[in-house]
């Protein structure tokens, strides 16, 4: 089966949006699940997370930061231009119900992920405050998209060129002082880089606050077939792509998760510095 | 020459030194003159001793006889009569228990070389666009086979010739099960697994793949839609020791291994995207089919020492002889009755070595090999920059748990009667997924019962 590109944008540098031909995914899809993709006959099976879906159209939408080889011939790739395998959606859904006032954190292209957890939140009635954050502001993505939610929205940049100057993590904490007095916050949620989410844990977990984060461990087959996405959570082997990718932030060991994700990095700069010579195209 | 009894007529097989830097087959295979020869040996038993054995009685003698007449074509038919894929079975079962094993001249020499015999008519006809044509009577109801590995294969095969429209669902992008990803390419050529995939879609067969039955596409869903379910799913779940340390990088499951080594090809890295890190000393923990696969793996991805770390010692090792003594001529190092303890690892969260426990042999066990016995503060440690778990598997978790409605055992396969018929009338059984980590032939064969049963369940419900 082969899945066409239909939409494209550039979000920002490094950073588009596809909607590509996946009706049985749009179809079944629900918030915190994610596909995984294989461009073309030599390509790796690589996760990714459905930021939006149609099911008219059958389509799912897709947002990805260019980190290296695979997700840069992604970006290369145009409207009518096609990847060949898509298969989804793969791992368990958000639990989404009302559970009061919900904080979600978004790192990164993790805001991609997060937001259709925004959005089903805030339509199960929860009160959603979305706090958002990018190095800088160019790189700061859906931010629009999310204030239109109606939910409250912060934004943090390191750079301070926009909103917050800092990070995310610092904007959690005022917001989680200033809510103390008016009936604290029920659950955080968090996703983005593996440090940012640790950062949100340490911060929730002496105050005793219900946190979820998605957890992005390499992925092969994403059927727990391999054992590549172990996780430990409270000292426990999981495997996230069948009994997550959502884990209770207090009991994941970050370290190691932190720790694989390196497990391929020399063999992913040989793979883009390969391509790049291969394909002619600039690193 | 006729040649009766006898020593066997030589496999030609790529040197050691050459095979070990490449993913090509070891054997050659034999050309039509040796398979004749070697068939001339065949003293054509009375009761056929080797057909008994063979776990889907395939008839051999008459196999045999059409070689030694040159009628490859005619063999090819008697072989696939009662085995949809002798191309592979020929090259992987294990034959020194089963129709060989038998055979009078194993006594004395080697058995006739049935195996070989089988993969050389299979590929004879393969490379002469022979094929085996049946006329389908095409009958209203709608099965769903879930898995393409052998199981499935031959059961969908079987429910074409009974005219049942057929639609497979395969979770991965390629068909095949473990022989698509787990065999390696120098046992089993992937071009030969592709040719019988090519011939599902031929007879008719619709191969849904990345289709994840209980994730993507639900088991009631098919129930519904489908007059009868075959399950196939093998036994894919990798098992660890759950011992300290396997969180560090350079550890692997033995399927996380192969999977990316064979069906992503890892060793044309860069060339094919999906990497795999294998350190220059590396240690696989078991001494089945599976480990040797790792182990004969990670020698071709260019590791210098690979040990095989085996609780018990060579003579018990449950993998096929042939693949042992490839094994071994590939230099392989055994390190017998140990039992490892600990994965040690560095501050950058590598693996450097491992802790071992020696053990001795006692008496036999169920499987009636010599239990092995630890031998307490036995411990010493070992260099590694690899280790591969190669423990054997377990079924299919995912679809387990979206299964609860079907009856388990306690090793978590599926329940099944002699029919192969699980609790749900209508819902069938066959190969790994019922048996825990077996073998190609009885997948096959549970495949092809499994589809007879399937056919009497429609014809009792349209009554
Ligand atoms: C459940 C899940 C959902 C994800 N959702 C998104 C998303 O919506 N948008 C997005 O931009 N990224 C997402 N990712 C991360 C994305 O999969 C990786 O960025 C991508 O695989 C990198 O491939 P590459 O060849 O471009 O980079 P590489 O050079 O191969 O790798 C760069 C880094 O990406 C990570 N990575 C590499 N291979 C994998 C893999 N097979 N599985 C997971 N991580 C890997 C590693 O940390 C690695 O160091 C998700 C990951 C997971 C596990
Ligand atoms: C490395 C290795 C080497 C081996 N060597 C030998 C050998 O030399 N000789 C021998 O006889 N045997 C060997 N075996 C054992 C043999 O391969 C198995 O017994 C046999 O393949 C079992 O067949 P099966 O059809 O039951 O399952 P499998 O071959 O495991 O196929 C099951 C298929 O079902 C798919 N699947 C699983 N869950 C789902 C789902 N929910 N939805 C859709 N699809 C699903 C899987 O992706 C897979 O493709 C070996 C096994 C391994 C792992
Ligand atoms: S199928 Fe296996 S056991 Fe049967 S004859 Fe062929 S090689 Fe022997
Ligand atoms: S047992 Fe050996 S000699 Fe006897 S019929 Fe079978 S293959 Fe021939
Ligand atoms: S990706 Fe293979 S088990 Fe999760």
């Amino acid at each position: 089966m082969i899945h066409k590109i239909i939409d494209k944008k550039d979000l920002c540098p490094g950073n588009y949006l596809i909607e590509v031909e996946a009706s049985n995914v749009a179809q079944r899809f629900q918030p915190g699940q994610f596909v995984i993709i294989r461009i073309d006959e030599k390509g790796e099976r690589i996760p990714l997370t459905v930021a939006d879906f149609n099911t008219q159209k059958g389509t799912i939408t897709l947002i990805f930061q260019v980190v290296g080889k695979s997700t840069k011939q992604l970006g290369i790739l145009n409207v009518g231009d096609v990847v060949l395998d898509c298969v989804g959606p793969l791992g368990n859904p958000s639990e989404i119900k009302k559970f009061g006032r919900v904080i979600c954190v978004g790192g990164g292209t993790g805001i991609a992920c997060i937001y259709p957890l925004i959005r089903a939140l805030a339509d199960t009635g929860n009160e959603v405050i979305s706090v958002i954050g990018a190095r800088t502001a160019s790189l700061l993505i859906l931010e629009n998209e999310i204030t239109a939610l109606g939910s409250r929205t912060c934004v943090a940049t390191d750079d301070g060129s926009k909103g917050h100057h800092g990070f995310v993590t610092d904007v959690l904490m005022n917001l989680l002082d200033e809510y103390r007095n008016s009936g604290g916050v029920d659950r955080v949620i968090a996703i983005g880089p593996p440090v940012m989410m640790k950062a949100v844990a340490d911060i929730t977990k002496p105050r005793q606050i219900k946190t979820i984060v998605s957890l992005n461990s390499v992925m092969l087959d994403g059927t727990g077939m391999c054992g590549s996405c172990r996780v430990f959570i409270d000292g426990e082997m999981k495997l996230a792509c069948i009994d997550g990718p959502e884990f209770d932030a207090h009991k994941v060991n970050f370290e190691d998760l932190i720790s694989r994700l390196e497990m391929f990095k020399e063999k992913e700069s040989e793979a883009i510095n390969y391509y790049s010579s291969k394909a002619g195209v600039k690193k | 020459m006729i040649q009766i009894g006898g020593t066997r007529v030589v496999m030609e097989e790529q040197s050691v030194n050459e095979r070990v830097k490449n993913f090509r087959s070891v054997p050659f295979g034999y050309n039509a003159e040796e398979a004749i020869a070697e068939a001339q040996r065949c003293i054509q038993c009375i009761h056929g001793p080797c057909e008994k054995l063979c776990p889907v009685h395939m008839d051999i003698k008459a196999m045999i006889r059409e070689i030694v007449a040159g009628n490859f074509k005619k063999a090819f038919f008697i072989a696939k009569k009662d085995n949809a894929i002798p191309a592979i079975t020929g090259r992987v079962c294990p034959q020194e228990e089963q129709c060989e094993g038998v055979c009078p001249f194993s006594l004395t020499c080697n058995g006739i070389n049935i195996g070989k015999l089988e993969a050389f008519v299979a590929d004879w006809a393969m490379n002469n666009g022979v094929k085996e044509g049946f006329h389908i009577e095409e009958k209203p109801e709608k099965v769903a086979v879930i898995g393409s590995g052998p199981a499935g294969i031959s059961c969908a095969v079987d429910l074409r010739k009974y005219g049942y429209k057929v639609t497979m669902f395969e979770a991965l992008h390629k068909a095949g099960g473990v022989l698509q990803y787990g065999i390696p390419a120098f046992r089993l050529p992937k071009d030969i697994v592709d040719y019988e995939i090519s011939y599902l879609t031929e007879v008719g067969v619709e191969v849904k793949l990345n289709h994840i039955v209980g994730q993507n596409i639900m088991f009631n869903e098919l129930r519904k839609k489908f007059g009868a379910v075959f399950i196939g799913t093998g036994a894919g779940a990798p098992q660890f020791l759950g011992i300290e340390g396997e969180r560090l990088k350079g550890l692997y499951s033995a399927n996380e291994f192969l999977f990316r080594t064979n069906l992503m090809k890892a060793y044309k890295f860069p060339e094919y995207d999906t990497p795999i890190v294998c350190g220059n000393t590396i240690g696989v923990i078991g001494a089945g089919n599976v480990a040797m696969d790792v182990a004969r793996c990670a020698i071709r991805l260019g590791a210098k020492d690979v040990y095989i770390l085996y609780r018990r010692t060579k003579k018990e090792a449950p993998a096929r002889d042939e693949e042992l003594q490839h094994a071994i001529e590939e230099k392989l190092k055994f390190i017998e009755l140990v039992n490892p303890t600990r994965v040690l690892g560095n501050e950058d969260g590598w693996v450097t070595g491992i802790e071992l426990l020696k053990m001795k042999l006692g008496e036999p066990d169920k499987s009636g090999r010599p239990r092995p016995i630890k031998i307490e503060g036995s411990e010493f440690t070992m260099k590694l920059d690899t280790v591969v778990e190669a423990l054997g598997s377990k079924p299919n978790r995912l679809f387990l748990d979206q299964t609860p409605e079907l009856e388990t055992t306690r090793w978590g396969t599926f329940k099944v009667d002699e029919n192969l018929m699980t609790n749900i009338e209508g819902v069938v059984a066959g190969g790994d997924a019922i048996r825990g980590n077996a073998t190609v032939i009885l997948a096959l064969g549970d495949g092809r019962k499994a589809a007879e049963s399937i056919h009497n369940y429609i014809l009792r419900r349209r009554k």
